[in-house]
C-alpha cells in the first residue's frame, strides 16, 4: 500500500511552495476587480480589417482615454476596459475609432456598471461569502458530530478548505498582474462552488478514516489514516477526473464569457482532490502525533 | 422505464423549446435606477414604481421585442427596473425609447402688454405652460396626460414628412379648445421633456385632435410609442447595461455544446474503461440523468445561460461521483466475498450516507449563489446556481433509484456474473 501519510512533510512543502508566493502576490498586488465590483465599462469590439494592438491603444490615447486597458481577443477583436461610459459616450467612441482607424467597427459585447450597482454587488458578495462560510461551518460540525474529536477533525477540514481557496485566489492574483485577469461575480461563483466540492471530498476521506478506526485496522493512527486515504484514492481521483474532463473541455472550447468561472473551478477542484488526499488526513495525523515522527505511541484517537 | 417522452424534441439539435438566456441569443440587459426623490409627493413609492413598470412594459411591447423581461427590484440602495430585450440590435434607440420621461406639454409665448414676445438675456422667446379651465372649472395645464393612447405616425401628404397624429380625451379637448381659441394666429409651442419640438401657428379653433411635426421618422415612431405608453412620473438613469451581439451568443452556444459533448464522451469512456460493467450501467444511468435534466429545464422552464450550461456540465461530472462511490463499494463487497446481489444492496446502503452528506455542501453553495444572483439581477450567476442545484438533486435521485434498478435487473436476469465485470481483479 502506498504510504501517503508518511510523505506528509513533502506534501506540506509542495503546498507551501505554491501558497507562500501566492500570499505574497495577494498582499502586494491583491486582486484586479472587474467591472462588476469596481464599476466601469468593458467592451469587446470587432474591426472589419486587421488592426494592430498598438494602433488601437494609440487611438484611444489620442481620444483622451489614456487609462483604457486594451487587450487582443483573437482575430480582429479587442477587449477594451474603460471608466464608466454613458450611452452617448459609447456611441461617440465608436464613431471616433471608426474614423481614426479608417474601418468599420462593431461592438460585440458591452458591459457597463455604475458605482451604485458595483457597491451593491460588493456588499452582497461579502454577505454571500459570510453566509456560505457559516453554513459550511455548521455543516462540518454536524457532519463530524460522530467523530471521536469533532473539533479537531472539523478544524483540519477547514484548514484544508482554506488551503484550496488560497490556491485559487492566489492564482487569480498572479494572473491579475501578469495577464490583466480580473475577478468578477462569476469568479466568486466559481470559488463558492469550489467550497462545496472541496468539503465534499474531505468528508468522504474523513468518513473512511473513521470507519477504519471503528474496524480497528491498527493501533497506530498513522496507519489507520493512511488506510482510509488510500481506500478513498480510487473514488477521489476518479470522481475528480470525471469532473475535470468536463471542466477542461469547457475551458479549452467554451467561450470567453465563462472563463473566470471555469478557471476558478478548474484550479479549485484540482487542488481540492490533492488536498483531500495529501493534506487533510495528514493534518489529523500531525495534530495527533506532532510534526516529528515518534514510534510506537499509543493511538489515543482510535480509542475514542 | 420509457425514456422516449422525456427526450428533448426530435434530436439534440432541436433546441427550439429551450429558453435561452440573453448571453446565448444576444440582446441587451438594462438596469435603470428610479429617482423617487423627484416623484409627486401625493403618490406612494409603490404606485410610482408600478407605474414605471407598466409604462416600460407598454413601450417595450410596442417596440416589438419578443419575450422581454421587465422587473422591478427594490433594495437598500434604491429602486431599480431591470429590462431584458432579447434580439435587439439597435440598443441605443431602445434606450432612448425606454428611458426617456417623455413628458409632453403645450406652451404659450410670454408676451408683454403690447403683445410683443418677452425675450430673455440670450434674446430667446419665453414660453409658459398653457392653462385653461377644465370641465369642473379648475385651472389645468395642457399636458400629454389628456391624450388618448392612439397616437400614430402619419406622413403629411404634400411634404411626405412624418408627423405624429394625436387625439385628446374629453378633458383635453375642453382645454385645447379654449387654448387654441385665445391663441389664434399665434404660435403654440409643443415641448417634450422641456425641449421645444415645434411651434406651429394656430390657424383655427381645434377641439379634439392635432399633429406634431418637426421630427424624423425614427423620432416620430419613438414619440408615438411614448405618448401611447404615457410619460414616466420620475426620471430614470442607466446603472447597468450589458449588450451581447447575436453572433457572439450563437458562437458561445455552439462552443459550449461542443465542450459538453466532448467532456461527456470522455467521462463515458473513462467510466467504462475503469469500472467495466458497472461503469456501463452508471453511464446508462447518466443518459437517463441527462434526459431528465433537460426535460426539467424545459418544464420549469429554466433559462439557459453560458454559466448555466457550465453548472449543468459540472453536475454531470459530479453525478458520476455517486456512481463511483457505489461502484467502489460494490467492488469492495465483492472482494470480501459477498454474493453479487448482496454486494449490490450493501454497496448502495453503505454509500447512501456519503452521497447525501457530500451533496449538502453543494446545496449550501447553490442557495447562497441563487440569493446573490437574484438580489442584483445577475442572470449569469443565477443561471449557474439553478442548473447546478437541479443537476445535483437529480443526480442523487438517479444514483439511488436508477442505477440500483439497473443493477438489480441485471442480477435478476442472471447477466454479468463474473466479479471481473465489476473491475475486481484477484
Amino acid at each position: 500500500m502506498i504510504d501517503l501519510v508518511g510523505k506528509r512533510n513533502w506534501f506540506f512543502l509542495i503546498s507551501a511552495i505554491v501558497i507562500i508566493p501566492g500570499i505574497i502576490s495577494l498582499a502586494v498586488f491583491g486582486l484586479k476587480p472587474g467591472v462588476d465590483f469596481s464599476s466601469g465599462t468593458a467592451m469587446t469590439v470587432h474591426f472589419d480589417k486587421a488592426v494592430e494592438l498598438s494602433q488601437v491603444r494609440q487611438e484611444l490615447t489620442n481620444l483622451g482615454y489614456d487609462q483604457a486597458i486594451v487587450q487582443p481577443a483573437g482575430g480582429n477583436d479587442f477587449f477594451i476596459r474603460l471608466p464608466e461610459m454613458s450611452t452617448d459616450q459609447t456611441t461617440q467612441l465608436k464613431d471616433k475609432l471608426q474614423t481614426g482607424l479608417d474601418t468599420t467597427l462593431s461592438i460585440s459585447s458591452l458591459y457597463t456598471v455604475s458605482p451604485i450597482v458595483a457597491a451593491g454587488t460588493v456588499r452582497n458578495t461579502v454577505i454571500a461569502v459570510v453566509v456560505a462560510a457559516v453554513g459550511i461551518l455548521l455543516y462540518i460540525s454536524w457532519a463530524f458530530r460522530k467523530m471521536p474529536k469533532p473539533i479537531r477533525w472539523g478544524t483540519c477540514a477547514i484548514i484544508a478548505l482554506i488551503h484550496d481557496l488560497i490556491v485559487v485566489i492566489a492564482v487569480f492574483s498572479i494572473l491579475g498582474w501578469v495577464a490583466n485577469v480580473e475577478v468578477d461575480a462569476l469568479f466568486v461563483t466559481g470559488v463558492l462552488a469550489v467550497v462545496g466540492v472541496s468539503v465534499n471530498n474531505i468528508v468522504v476521506v474523513f468518513d473512511r478514516i473513521r470507519e477504519n478506526m471503528k474496524r480497528g485496522v491498527s493501533r497506530d493512527f498513522e496507519v489507520v489514516a493512511n488506510y482510509g486515504i488510500v481506500e478513498s484514492l480510487g473514488r477521489s481521483l476518479n470522481t475528480g477526473l470525471a469532473t475535470l474532463f468536463v471542466i477542461v473541455a469547457l475551458y479549452i472550447l467554451g467561450g470567453q464569457t465563462t472563463r473566470t468561472l471555469v478557471l476558478a473551478l478548474l484550479i479549485g477542484i484540482a487542488t481540492g482532490i490533492y488536498s483531500s488526499l495529501c493534506i487533510a488526513g495528514q493534518l489529523l495525523v500531525v495534530w495527533e502525533k506532532g510534526l516529528v515522527k515518534r514510534k510506537k505511541e499509543a493511538p489515543s484517537l482510535a480509542q475514542g | 422505464m420509457s425514456v422516449w417522452f422525456i427526450l428533448p424534441g426530435n434530436g439534440w439539435d432541436d433546441r427550439k423549446d429551450f429558453k435561452l438566456g440573453l448571453d446565448l441569443k444576444g440582446g441587451s440587459h438594462l438596469v435603470y435606477s428610479i429617482d423617487l426623490s423627484k416623484k409627486d409627493p401625493s403618490q406612494s413609492d409603490a404606485d410610482v414604481i408600478a407605474g414605471v413598470k407598466q409604462k416600460i412594459e407598454r413601450r417595450v411591447n410596442a417596440y416589438g421585442v419578443t419575450e422581454p423581461i421587465v422587473q422591478t427590484i427594490t433594495n437598500e440602495r434604491g429602486s431599480f427596473v431591470l429590462i431584458q430585450l432579447p434580439g435587439v440590435t439597435d440598443v441605443d434607440q431602445a434606450i432612448k425609447l425606454i428611458g426617456q420621461t417623455a413628458e409632453l406639454d403645450f406652451r404659450e409665448l410670454v408676451v408683454d402688454a403690447s403683445g410683443k414676445p418677452v425675450l430673455d438675456a440670450d434674446g430667446k422667446e419665453q414660453w409658459t405652460i398653457a392653462k385653461a379651465k377644465g370641465s369642473d372649472g379648475q385651472e389645468r395645464e395642457l399636458t400629454g396626460k389628456y391624450l388618448k393612447p392612439n397616437a400614430q405616425v402619419v406622413l403629411e401628404p404634400q411634404t411626405n414628412k412624418p408627423e405624429v397624429a394625436f387625439e385628446w380625451n374629453s378633458e383635453g379637448a375642453t382645454l385645447f379648445e379654449q387654448i387654441t381659441q385665445r391663441n389664434l394666429q399665434k404660435p403654440l409651442g409643443i415641448f417634450l421633456d422641456n425641449q421645444l419640438i415645434s411651434a406651429p401657428t394656430v390657424q383655427s379653433v381645434i377641439k379634439d385632435k392635432g399633429v406634431i411635426t418637426g421630427l424624423n421618422l425614427q423620432e416620430a415612431n419613438t414619440l408615438a410609442i411614448q405618448l401611447n405608453s404615457g410619460s414616466l412620473d420620475v426620471p430614470l438613469t442607466i446603472v447597468e447595461r450589458r449588450d451581447i451581439g447575436a453572433t457572439l451568443g450563437e458562437d458561445s452556444l455552439k462552443k459550449s455544446l461542443e465542450a459538453g459533448i466532448i467532456g461527456a464522451a470522455m467521462v463515458v469512456i473513462f467510466m467504462i474503461a475503469y469500472y467495466r460493467f458497472s461503469g456501463l450501467m452508471a453511464c446508462l444511468a447518466l443518459v437517463v440523468y441527462v434526459a431528465l435534466n433537460l426535460a426539467i429545464f424545459k418544464l420549469i422552464p429554466v433559462v439557459l445561460t453560458l454559466p448555466g450550461i457550465a453548472g449543468f456540465l459540472v453536475s454531470v461530472g459530479m453525478g458520476v461521483d455517486g456512481n463511483v462511490l457505489v461502484a467502489e463499494r460494490l467492488k469492495e463487497e465483492l472482494r470480501r466475498g459477498r454474493t453479487l446481489g448482496a454486494a449490490i444492496e450493501e454497496g448502495f446502503r453503505q454509500s447512501w450516507s456519503a452521497i447525501l452528506d457530500a451533496n449538502v455542501t453543494v446545496f449550501i453553495a447553490c442557495a447562497v449563489l441563487y440569493w446573490l444572483g437574484n438580489t442584483f439581477g445577475n442572470f449569469l450567476v443565477l443561471g449557474f446556481a439553478t442548473t447546478l442545484f437541479i443537476g445535483t438533486a437529480l443526480s442523487m435521485f438517479t444514483q439511488v433509484v436508477v442505477t440500483r434498478t439497473f443493477l438489480r435487473t441485471v442480477v435478476g436476469l442472471g447477466m454479468a456474473k463474473s466479479p471481473a465485470a465489476y473491475g475486481v481483479t484477484k
